[in-house]
């Protein structure tokens, strides 16, 4: 089974406000910098909407957000175009992109960035034909899942955890107690 | 985009309801015709249009970043979906929900396209449409077939058709109805949907319903098409029919609507539009876009003309057993509660609890229920939200559910007793924020987030507004909490900030040789009534001042009303004037570019707000002078014309109107030539031949549409003005000022405005 349209999720660990114009304004400059190898059309401001995608760069292959879905803040990659390769080169490039996001926040915002957290990100496949969030669908990739982690973190001392409401897109949180760098598998 | 959208067509094939399936395969097949060149762009346009996915703000390929108009570098060789218009630019949709009504089941298709094809957030209109924004043409079949599958249509949402039948989100459930509207609004939306008579319009087409004539639920006055329900005793029998009316809009030129029927008898209610149809569609203009609103055609032949018209044409149809068929089935759109009735429990110690009962509850007519509104900040919520808001409404009612004008949702049925745990659950979910249709509940349009039109940013500042009024809270007076406020981001008042009490829209100004966003305030409106009487403009002030403005306006009527005055009747009785004089000193002084260069940018946006690179010429600086000194001057006439027109002098307000735009005219005819005399005959010539034969003056969507007010308004000079007419002429006289600015702007922009004589 191919998966597309991966997600992924990196989670902030310290408090971070975002009522301010200072991440309005870096996603400004990324969009008129095109910092990214995808197309970056636009900036979307939903701060005045409680747990959810605070604010974006709307893309055209993908979007960039600090999202507050479930009142977990952190920094999402939400691939919209398909890419070729295997499964794992999919998740892959999720994170690695995220990544990239998040070390150019943290460069850009300095001591005023958000701390990520280094223990814990999140996959999610923006599709329901494709990754209908079943345990069916968790058992057909945890493989892929498992050699994705360990290509990332570069150890295999991870936990997978499916969050298994239905009706929710196909998700999988992975923790580790050792620390992750973004430096590294940016 | 989505690699999954064959997955979506193969699962639900041959499981749609048609015709609804077929459609959207023929709409499948002209996406890959245009794909192959084999369709021409602006026939595909309007197809896509009648499909509901709609153009956004830069499909051009093109953005100002705050430094430069840049290309956005979307992949090269690709068609257009649209004169102008980049295949890849995300647009979009729009999801009719015929008189706002939904369920739990369509509430969770809602939440999961906004996930898959759009930004997370599900957007309510304010004609209870459902928008999705951000969404890939390529994904709009699968989205529309998904949509299908729970009997959503976004056929003929866009374009130049018959858009959303909305109506009271309280009918069948509200203490002042006549009657319960909701069969009729789904019969004449099955009705129209599609058909023959409703194809060949040269613009969109608004019907509403409404239960009553006091509240501004369905909003009669300002649609094409209203019906409002009315009862009347025959031979001991009570009838049904509704008072109809036509040729009402907002627009950039708002119009009242006018009474074509006091009582229409459900009979005649679908033999009598398509009638309307197809006069509609037979006479009215189809080249100018800018006048082909059925408003236009009443204004041109008068109403009885058009009565007579229709009344002829409903003669010569041939019966259709529609008409009256749908009669039959009236019963059974009577909802059901489900679960027993019972009282509302004692206020207690928790105040948002308290808060939120007082603003967002409100007594059925049946014994022992109450709605419940969700008060949607800027009419979003997320998917997840969404959900839940599914959730709860199928917990508490039987799905019982309506999006409003007001851009919320009114939950319909809740029990009493059960007030307490629906606040719990709605605020668990973020959808329990109190003051639904209060001052913190404000109404914007999409303005420059998303809208190509969009001059200023309504949605940056309804939510700075927002996020004012509720540091404010508890202290705010009774009196301003009952205020109504609405944005739009231009002039053609999607935000509907005519039938507001205080209404802004967007325009642009030049302050010390920069373009800054500013909105005009628009005072005395009326929201009752169905939207009874429209406000005017009364002064064009800077974007970052605006809750000043707002602050002072309030301040102002606490001060200065009468006892259980309302706005409306507060503005009229002390006058615009007035009104204007405490907001005057936030015209003036404007902060320098160096000593604070946000006054320079919108709300929300802290890119440089301009569309180019102005310089500070001082060649330029000496003409500015003399133009601005021109057109404040015109700005002056056209608000002491209002002012007339205030006083009841309505041929002084009309001929000063006309003299207002003549002065804009020639402010920019002196650009050119300094030595233009005040005749008005060779002011009108020489504008004509310098700003629109060349199109300089035409504006990038309206073309030259404004300066058509100013031609007409010397070809009709002398003539007499009646308040209507007068009325009319200033909206146009603003809108050529206006129109006056943005010419002047682009001329600038251009470097086009060096002085030149004859």
């Amino acid at each position: 089974m191919n998966i597309q349209h991966v997600n992924a999720k990196l989670f902030f660990d310290s408090p971070f406000e975002i009522g301010g114009p200072r991440v309005v304004g870096v996603f400004h400059d990324w969009v008129r910098e095109q910092v990214f190898d995808e197309v970056l059309i636009d900036v979307a401001d939903y701060r005045h909407v409680p747990n959810g995608p605070s604010l974006m760069i709307i893309g055209l292959e993908a979007d960039y957000v600090v999202d507050d879905s479930d009142g977990r803040m952190g920094l999402l990659y939400n691939r919209k175009a398909g890419i070729d390769g295997s499964n794992v080169d999919r998740f892959k490039q999720a994170i690695d992109s995220a990544a990239n996001a998040a070390l150019l926040l943290k460069e850009t915002l300095g001591d005023k960035a958000p701390m990520f957290s280094q223990t814990e990100f999140q996959w999610t496949v923006n599709d329901r034909a494709i990754a209908p969030n079943t345990p069916e669908t968790f058992a057909a990739f945890t493989s892929d899942l498992v050699a994705s982690a360990t290509a990332i973190l570069g150890h295999s001392e991870f936990t997978l955890k499916h969050h298994d409401d239905p009706r929710r897109l196909f998700s999988v949180t992975v923790s580790t107690i050792k620390s992750f760098d973004f430096a590294e598998i940016a | 985009m989505k690699t999954s959208n064959s997955l979506w067509r193969d699962r639900l094939s041959g499981k749609l309801p048609e015709p609804l399936g077929e459609e959207i395969d023929n709409f499948e097949s002209e996406i890959e015709l245009r794909k192959q060149g084999k369709i021409e762009d602006k026939i595909f346009a309007e197809t896509r249009l009648r499909r509901g996915a709609y153009g956004q703000r830069y499909d051009n390929g093109t953005r100002y970043d705050g430094e430069q108009t840049r290309e956005i570098p979307y992949p090269p060789g690709k068609n257009t979906k649209g004169p102008g218009t980049v295949w890849d630019a995300p647009g979009m949709v729009r999801i009719k929900i015929p008189y706002g009504g939904l369920n739990p089941e369509q509430l969770e298709v809602l939440a999961e396209l906004a996930e898959e094809y759009s930004d997370d957030i599900v957007h309510v209109t304010t004609r209870q449409d459902v928008q999705l924004h951000f969404v890939h043409i390529d994904d709009t079949p699968a989205l529309m077939r998904r949509l299908a599958a729970v009997n959503i249509t976004t056929r003929e949402a866009c374009g130049n058709s018959v858009r959303n039948v909305t109506g009271c989100p309280y009918a069948g459930v509200c203490k002042d109805q006549a009657f319960d509207v909701t069969p009729y609004a789904h019969a004449l939306t099955q009705f129209l949907l599609g058909h023959p008579d409703v194809q060949n319009f040269g613009r969109k087409f608004k019907p509403t319903f409404s239960g009553c004539g006091q509240h501004a639920c369905g909003l009669t006055a300002m649609h094409d098409a209203g019906y409002l329900a009315v009862t009347r005793e025959v031979d001991g029998k009570t009838e049904r029919g509704f008072k109809f009316y036509v040729g009402g809009g907002l627009g950039a030129v708002p119009h009242q609507a006018k009474v074509f029927d006091e009582f229409l008898p459900v009979e005649e209610m679908l033999p009598m539009i398509q009638a309307v149809a197809r006069v509609f569609a037979k006479h009215g203009e189809k080249k100018n876009r800018n006048r082909a609103r059925l408003k236009f055609l009443i204004k041109t032949w008068g109403m009885e003309k058009f009565k007579e018209e229709v009344l002829a044409e409903r003669k010569k149809l041939t019966p259709d057993p529609r008409w009256t068929e749908y009669l039959d089935s009236v019963d059974t759109f009577e909802e059901k509660p489900s679960r027993p009735g019972g009282a509302l429990p004692a206020m207690n110690g928790n105040e948002r609890y308290n808060r939120w009962a007082k603003g967002n509850l409100r007594e059925q007519r049946q014994d022992g229920y109450v709605t419940a509104t969700v008060a949607l900040p800027l009419g979003d919520l997320t998917a997840n939200q969404t959900r839940a808001l599914g959730d709860i409404v199928g917990k508490y009612t039987t799905g019982t559910i309506r999006a409003t004008v007001e851009q919320n949702f009114v939950i319909r049925w809740v029990s009493k007793s059960d007030a307490a745990a629906l606040f719990a659950e709605l605020d668990a979910a973020g959808l329990a924020e109190p003051g639904a249709g209060t001052i913190v509940d404000i109404v914007s349009c999409p303005g420059t987030d998303t809208c190509k039109l969009g001059i200023s940013s309504s949605r940056g500042l309804a939510a700075e507004l927002r996020k004012r009024l509720i540091e404010k809270g508890a202290q705010l007076d009774q009196a301003i909490e009952d205020l109504h406020v609405k944005v739009s981001g231009c002039f053609n008042s999607c935000g509907q900030h005519h039938v507001s009490d205080i209404g802004f829209y967007g325009v642009n100004r030049i302050v010390q040789g920069y373009q800054v966003p500013h909105f005009q305030v628009v005072l005395g409106g009326e929201w009752e009534n169905n939207g009874g009487s429209y406000g005017l403009p009364i002064v064009a002030i800077a974007s970052k001042r605006i809750p000043d403005a707002l602050d002072r306006i309030s301040e102002f009527s606490l001060r200065e009303r009468l006892a259980n005055e309302r706005f409306s009747a507060f503005m009229g009785r002390v006058g615009k004037a007035k009104a204007r004089a405490v907001l005057d000193d936030l015209t003036k002084d404007a902060p320098s570019h160096d000593d604070d260069a946000s006054f320079y940018s919108d709300w929300g946006d802290p890119r440089e707000y301009s569309t180019g690179d102005i310089g500070k010429g001082e060649c330029a600086g000496e003409v500015v002078t003399a133009y601005e000194f021109a057109m404040t001057s015109a700005e002056r006439m056209v608000f002491d014309a209002q002012v007339s027109l205030d006083d009841g002098e309505s041929q002084k307000a009309g001929e000063d109107g006309y003299a207002a735009m003549l002065k804009a005219a020639k402010a920019l005819v002196q650009i050119e030539y300094d030595d233009v005399s005040e005749d008005s005959d060779e002011v009108v010539e020489e504008f004509k031949e310098r700003f629109y034969d060349t199109k300089k003056f035409f504006d990038p969507y309206a073309g030259g549409k404004f300066a058509n007010y100013l031609f007409t308004g010397h070809e009709n000079a002398g003539r007499r003005f009646d308040v209507e007419a007068a009325r009319h002429l200033l909206e146009e006289s603003h809108l050529f000022i206006e129109a006056v600015h943005a010419c002047y702007n682009r001329m600038r922009t251009a470097g086009l405005n060096h002085g030149a004589s004859k």
